[in-house]
């Protein structure tokens, strides 16, 4: 039954990180790239550690398993963080695209204070 | 067991190979930096996906440090690929 229930989540697993390699290749700007390193290839690696913890029984391995989806889970926004600032402060960002963008009326909200 | 191991192989071999594409066709160094993220993280899916066919642990530390290690490449990339647009 848990081999089941594994090879069903290493599928899953496997599909999205083919999800995020098309989209990788398909999508048009830098910052709806960057969605998809960060939602489904986490998704995909973290069903992949419940598989592999699902085949093994050592509580030390289930241990270690449950550490590295947790530094990803932790790592991985701060990486998406500062690439989607970098973008955005190099000018990367296409802003016909955007629907909205709250940074620009910070900044320029800022930029008023500090003149004022 | 084996039939889904391969079915998996294969689609984290098209996945990579994607990702490489992306990561040659750039355009810009940020976008490489994103496509190496992914790359990453592939890579520890296939790990996981050998420790869970063969049902031993003796890569799990692979894991542990790739996944605490693997950000640290963006994030220097994008310090480093910081500019202002009017300079």
């Amino acid at each position: 039954m848990s081999d089941l229930v594994a090879g069903a989540l290493l599928l899953v697993g496997a599909v999205l990180s083919l999800t995020a390699g098309i989209g990788l290749l398909r999508f048009p700007t830098l910052l709806s790239r960057l969605h998809l390193g960060a939602k489904p290839q986490v998704i995909g690696m973290v069903l992949t550690l419940v598989a592999v913890g699902l085949r093994t029984d050592a509580p030390l391995d289930i241990g270690i398993l449950a550490l590295t989806g947790l530094f990803q889970l932790v790592t991985g926004p701060v990486a998406a963080h500062m690439i989607g600032r970098g973008a955005y402060r190099s000018g990367l960002v296409r802003r016909d695209l955007l629907l909205t963008d709250e940074l620009a009326d910070d900044l320029a909200d800022d930029r008023g204070q500090e003149s004022s | 067991m084996t039939t889904v191991v391969i079915v998996c192989g294969a689609l984290l071999a098209v996945a990579a190979a994607l990702t490489v594409v992306r990561l040659i066709a750039g355009p810009t160094l940020l976008d490489r930096a994103v496509a190496l993220d992914v790359l990453i993280a592939i890579t520890v899916v296939g790990i996981g996906l050998e420790a869970a066919y063969n049902q031993h642990t003796t890569t799990l530390p692979i894991l542990l440090a790739v996944s605490l290690v693997g950000f640290v490449g963006s994030v220097a990339v994008a310090r480093f690929a910081i500019r202002r647009p009017d300079e």
